[in-house]
């Protein structure tokens, strides 16, 4: 079973937090209110991930982020997963500038989706990202007015890159969009050739060289 | 925005006359030359400025002599005034000319009905004063010119002798003339220099406004841009209001309602109430939509977080403008002074991504002499201008409410500079 450490001042949230991923087959080793007790509970509980609210006491700013960078500092590879109330492309940098995986970054509205919330929280456990769409839309928004090579992409493509640098696998993109695996295995060959990207078996590696190329170059 | 108060200029104000020691050789003859016929055109503009106050002055008898009449004295002292300040104004940048030296200028700032306007014409000492510098001027003017005329007739009697003796008509008359060409010659080319400068300093002193009048007229500014202020933080919290009111407030009673017949349906209709909580959930997440964009209208967390580099930093990564950014402060600016700031550079960034066509633009932030500067730069198309775009408008009275200025240039074809200096602690 999957074991999580919460990180989350509000009382109110985190239970709420809790009892969401209790009920879905998560184990909460751990849920606590600061930067500080976070890193000293994955020590006492080597937890799969850590779900990190961003705004936390004492100083109530982006003490979360800087937590949960430390963390990866002191554990590299640790799998984190970023919550907050809004999205800011900045903070996603700075998350995945180690290029390492088990990066997830997540509006906390998508709580809401439980199927999909607890999908992401086992991605990120086992490696993989998870990218709020907001962010991604951002970068594309901002990638198509700038005229890079994403404003070659056709819009069938832009939406496989999306799905894909918000760290879906290619079973979920095909069932997302309804299509057949193959026809998403050929657009993402597609993307890969106009962005100029060395392509890849490996999901995670995929997801990651995608996200690296959409921050320095959208 | 009319400050009314002269602006000290910081430019180098030309000399009226060398002060340096009167060096020989052709530099310093070029020097002496050039520091007469400067105090010549200083005269010559002190005289015309007093020809020019001499109908004014007859406006103002006009109306001396008709206010027992009641109101018939009042439009023509009201378009009396209208005319003495320009020619104040003239007068001040003169006197500067001549003696380097600002004259200070301060005027109640007319507003309202022409009723108001000329009671507070009436009440200004800075009418009474000019008037008094009306009636010195037309002497001073009148005296300058005099020295002026000596200068220049002098030599012309002295030089009309030859002639008169090449022209063999020679009875010696005009061998009279001699001693006085030659006394007007000295006074005119000695005094001149002196009167002028004695001239500009009388009328500096009549015209400077004393400090308490600089004050007041301070004073009335910092008034108004406060008002503004007050005016723009009451509409934008009425803003907020109304946005919460049909925004984020409407959603979450219409989720209520949604959750509510939920639970009614559940037994009778599991599929419908299943419905219902689908739909709760997509107006729930509608209004924290709605909240976080509200929330960054009013303060972005990211400046909470970051402070102004990071958030500048955040502004440029979502531009569709490649933007550099250099944000070079020591330590974070007050929390008021970092989110004006914020809000203009995001609305500078905002023209830039809309109107500017540019493919390039910085941001530059620094401290110098204690006052903050902010230059917001693009390669675009130029042509903005602040009497048109609200944004720019917007720009300048956040500024104000800090005591900062705006300058913009802009010509058509670009590039477009937008610079703000305003100080570090208000």
């Amino acid at each position: 079973m999957t074991s999580v450490v919460v990180v989350e001042d509000l009382l109110l949230l985190r239970d709420g937090l809790i009892r969401l991923l209790s009920t879905n087959g998560l184990d909460v080793a751990a849920a606590v209110d600061t930067g500080p007790a976070f890193l000293e509970a994955i020590d006492a509980h080597r937890p799969d991930v850590g779900l990190v609210d961003v705004r936390l006491p004492p100083t109530f700013t982006d003490e979360g982020l800087r937590t949960a960078i430390e963390a990866r500092r002191r554990h590299p590879g640790f799998p984190v997963l970023i919550l907050s109330q809004y999205v800011e492309q900045l903070y996603a940098r700075e998350l995945l500038s180690d290029g390492a995986g088990g990066v997830g970054y997540l509006l906390k509205d998508r709580v809401g989706d439980v199927r999909q919330f607890v999908d992401a929280v086992q991605r990120v456990a086992g490696g993989g990202t998870a990218m709020d769409p907001e962010v991604i839309s951002q970068i594309l928004a901002r990638g198509a007015a700038r005229r890079s090579p994403l404003a070659e992409l056709t819009p069938r493509e832009r939406d496989v890159l999306a799905l894909m640098a918000e760290g879906r696998a290619n079973a979920a993109i095909a069932r997302r969009l309804t299509v057949t695996t193959k026809a998403v295995s050929k657009h993402i060959a597609r993307i890969f050739d106009k962005l100029g990207l060395e392509p890849s078996d490996d999901d995670h590696r995929r997801v990651l060289a995608v996200l690296a190329y959409l921050n320095s170059n959208g | 925005m009319n400050r009314g108060v002269e602006q000290v200029s910081t430019v180098p104000i030309p000399q009226a006359a060398g002060r340096g020691p009167a060096g020989s050789g052709r530099a310093a003859r070029w020097r002496r030359a050039r520091a007469a016929a400067r105090c010549a055109g200083a005269l010559l503009a002190g005289g015309f400025i007093a020809l020019a106050a001499i109908p004014v002055l007859v406006l103002g008898l006009a109306a001396l002599v008709l206010s027992p009449l009641g109101d018939l004295g009042l439009p023509f002292l009201a378009v009396m005034t209208g005319l003495v300040r320009p020619l104040a104004r003239a007068e001040r940048r003169r006197v500067r000319m001549v003696t380097g030296a600002p004259v200070s200028e301060a005027y109640r700032p007319l507003r309202g009905s022409l009723t108001s306007r000329v009671r507070t014409l009436l009440s200004d000492v800075g009418t009474w004063r000019d008037l008094g510098w009306l009636l010195l001027q037309i002497v001073a003017g009148g005296v300058g010119l005099a020295f002026l005329a000596a200068a220049v007739v002098g030599p012309l009697f002295v030089a009309v002798v030859p002639f008169d003796f090449l022209r063999g008509a020679g009875d010696g008359k005009v061998l009279d003339l001699l001693p006085l060409g030659a006394f007007f010659t000295a006074v005119g080319w000695v005094g001149c220099r002196p009167v002028a400068k004695a001239l500009a300093a009388l009328s500096a002193q009549s015209l400077a406004a004393d400090d308490a009048a600089v004050l007041r007229v301070e004073m009335a500014h910092l008034a108004e841009t406060r008002d503004e202020t007050v005016d723009a933080r009451a509409a934008e919290l009425r803003r907020i209001e109304r946005d919460l009111h049909d925004g984020a407030q409407a959603r979450l009673v219409s989720l209520t309602m949604s959750l509510g017949m939920a639970e009614e349906e559940f037994d009778r209709d599991p599929g419908a109430a299943r419905q219902l909580v689908t739909e709760a959930r997509a107006s729930a997440r509608t209004a924290l939509n709605e909240l976080r964009h509200l929330v960054r209208g009013i303060h972005p967390p990211v400046l909470t977080e970051r402070g102004l580099g990071g958030a500048v930093e955040a502004l440029a990564l979502a531009s569709a403008v490649p933007v550099e950014v250099d944000v070079a402060l020591d330590e974070r600016l007050p929390a008021p002074l970092e989110s004006a700031l914020y809000f203009v550079i995001a609305e500078a960034m905002a023209n830039i991504g809309r109107h500017s066509g540019a493919t390039w633009a910085f941001v530059r932030l620094w401290e110098e002499n204690g006052k903050l500067r902010l230059m917001v730069h693009d390669d675009g198309c130029g042509g903005a201008d602040p009497a048109r775009g609200s944004g720019l408008r917007g720009i300048g009275s956040r500024l104000a409410a800090f005591d900062g200025k705006l300058t913009l240039s802009s010509p058509a074809g670009g590039p477009t500079e937008l610079f703000a200096e305003l100080p570090c602690r208000p």
